[in-house]
């Protein structure tokens, strides 16, 4: 290959990260790391645990970015994941209370860090079992199918009286984990940062490497993909499973944080809040599920204050927004700073 | 004589009503390059979807260098050496022309279950693929945006994706179509460079370019064959005049 095409490669690259991105994402990471003291200083405590929601709702809606907005999935019940990570660690903290197993077999646990790990484990098998059925179709009854199934889960769980049924499940007190007070609002929001950092790092992996050139390659034009050789269905599965895993750590975060859990996470409406902040943010971009969650969250908090009505504002905004920016608000970011 | 490379034997496809390839049967030996010709709606790309897997015949047999592949899906196909163009250019449009056929001669190396290392930053893979956009005569557009390619550009970039799978067998549904003067004549002389090493399908229009290419030729009428043969057998063919040569005009 001569010079010459490299040079023009890297200037066309479509997942180009160059060195000012990277400045200016650890720029960022910093600045959020200091948002708690930043807000302790300013008397406003409230400002951690809105930007702790954030977070976890970032995490939430990068998962489904990566079937969404990079793999061309569209879904409308990716807050069954959600629920289901909620689900793990609450009822797990029961029984760790309780002193008691789940189905007599499972004893229960307020670590933390076991909670989670069994909440992302149990979130991918979830996903593997919705996805390896609603996989089978595409377009519309694709959506109807993972809608049917979270809302399956939403009815089993508000039929679930042992684990709260409709009221859903309250925790006394929060998740603890070894060496660090996690109890402790400042410090429970570090570990949100890390993780929803750790799941952006994770994902910008996948979406440059193979994979995610064959998943977004599928989204583009499947016969294409099939013609050279790939079979759409386990790539679209494997994709579909990690995103479930990544809702899920999102929900058990949420659960954690609210210490309190109910069907409501795996209501349809939730599945639209998280497509609405991945399309408002920028579906298939890297940072515009962040964004999106954040501005969702705070047009939420913003309208809510003024008025009742808030959903019909809310809603009104964000028609605009999606049809005047044309790919979101991470793509009038990039406009506005002449990329 | 060896054995074909692709030998079809009473392939049927009915859509509804219409019986879009009628009792089909052809032998084309390795390195062969065999034209199917045919009037618009004869049947030729429902025939090539067939053989690629992308549509199930309802009756008769396909088989691929003396195996039975009919019942394979397209992809599995692919990894048995099958490759095809399209007549509709079937291309990743976000993707760069050189990011096509990366894509491909990296599918072709082994599953895609690689999750951690940048996709791009492979040199391998990229020095193939530009090898192939050169034999194309694409190598000048290799960062460009399919999306932003012109119709001859795409024609040829499909070529280029279809031979980084390094296939056997290469199905080329209505290579010339749209193209300029000088764009068909360098793909005719493509095509003839690469005559022999591959056995080829041509699905194609272009007279000039099928008699000049073609070592034999299929003409199909109403999903069925009409003739098979030499370029001379199937002109002098009277049959073929009515049908479809005199048609034609030329
Ligand atoms: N998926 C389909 N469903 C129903 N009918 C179809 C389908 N695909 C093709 N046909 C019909 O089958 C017949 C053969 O179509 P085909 O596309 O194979 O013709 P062709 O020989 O490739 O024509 P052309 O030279 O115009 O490309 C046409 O009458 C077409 O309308
Ligand atoms: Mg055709």
């Amino acid at each position: 290959m001569t010079s010459d095409t490299l040079e023009a490669r890297r200037s066309g690259r479509t997942y180009a990260f160059p060195m000012s991105r990277i400045v200016i994402f650890v720029i960022a990471v910093a600045i959020l790391a200091l948002v708690p003291a930043g807000a302790t200083a300013l008397h406003m405590p409230s400002v951690t645990g809105f930007a702790t929601q954030v977070l976890i709702y970032a995490i939430a809606a990068m998962s489904l970015n990566l079937i969404l907005g990079y793999g061309g999935m569209v879904t409308f019940g990716h807050a069954a994941f959600f629920g289901v990570g909620g689900y793990v660690l609450g009822i797990l903290y029961q029984h760790s209370a309780q002193r008691s197993a789940f189905l007599a077999l499972v004893p229960g646990t307020d670590n933390l860090a076991v909670a989670l790990l069994a909440a992302v484990l149990i979130g991918a098998a979830t996903a593997a079992v919705i996805g390896s059925l609603s996989l089978r179709t595409r377009g519309v009854p694709f959506i109807m199918i993972t809608l049917a199934f979270a809302q399956m889960l939403f009815f089993l769980f508000v039929s679930l009286k042992t684990y709260g049924g409709d009221d859903g499940l309250m925790m006394r007190r929060r998740d603890v984990v070894p060496f660090v007070d996690a109890r402790d609002d400042i410090s429970y929001y570090l570990i949100c940062l890390t993780l929803a950092v750790g799941w952006l790092v994770l994902t910008w992996c996948l979406v440059r490497s193979r994979f995610g050139a064959v998943l977004s390659g599928l989204r583009q034009n499947e016969r294409r993909m099939m013609a050279i050789g790939i079979a759409p269905y386990r790539y679209r599965l494997v994709a579909f499973v990690i995103a479930g895993a990544g809702a899920a750590l999102a929900g058990a975060l949420m659960a954690n944080y609210l210490r309190f859990v109910s069907p409501d996470m795996m209501h349809w409406t939730k599945s639209g809040e998280l497509m609405m902040m991945v399309i408002l943010g920028g579906a298939g971009t890297l940072f515009g599920p962040i964004l999106g969650a954040a501005a969702m969250l705070a047009l939420e908090t913003a309208l809510a204050a003024y008025t009742e009505n808030w959903q019909f504002y809310l809603g009104i905004i964000l028609l605009a927004v999606v049809m005047t920016t044309r790919g979101g608000l991470s793509a009038l970011l990039d406009r506005a700073s002449g990329r | 004589m060896t054995s074909p490379m692709l030998e079809l034997r009473g392939v049927c496809k009915r859509f509804g009503g219409l019986t879009a390839t009628d009792d089909v049967s052809l032998a084309i030996s390795p390195g062969e390059l065999h034209a199917i010709i045919g009037p618009n709606g004869a049947g030729k790309t429902t025939l090539l979807n067939q053989v690629a897997g992308e549509l199930r015949h309802d009756a008769g047999a396909i088989l691929l260098d003396g195996h039975e592949i009919g019942t394979l899906p397209p992809w599995e196909r692919v990894g048995r050496g099958l490759a095809r163009t399209f007549q509709i250019t079937q291309l990743l449009p976000d993707e760069t022309v050189l990011d096509n056929v990366t894509l491909a001669v990296q599918v072709q190396r082994g599953h895609s279950f690689r999750f951690f290392a940048d996709a791009r930053s492979d040199p391998d893979a990229h020095a193939q693929a530009t090898q192939f956009l050169q034999d194309v005569g694409l190598a000048a557009s290799a960062s460009v945006r399919v999306a932003d390619l012109a119709h001859g550009e795409r024609k040829q970039l499909e070529l280029a994706v279809a031979l980084a799978t390094r296939p056997s067998l290469l199905l080329l549904d209505e290579p010339m179509a749209g193209l300029s003067f000088v764009e068909s004549q360098h793909m005719v002389a493509l095509l003839r460079r690469l005559k022999g090493r591959v056995t080829m399908v041509l699905v194609e229009h272009d007279m000039d370019a099928v008699f000049a290419l073609a070592d034999r030729i299929s003409v199909l009428v109403y999903g069925r064959v009409m003739a098979t043969g030499s370029s001379d057998d199937v002109r002098a063919n009277p049959a073929v005049r009515t049908a479809y040569l005199g048609e034609d005009g030329d």
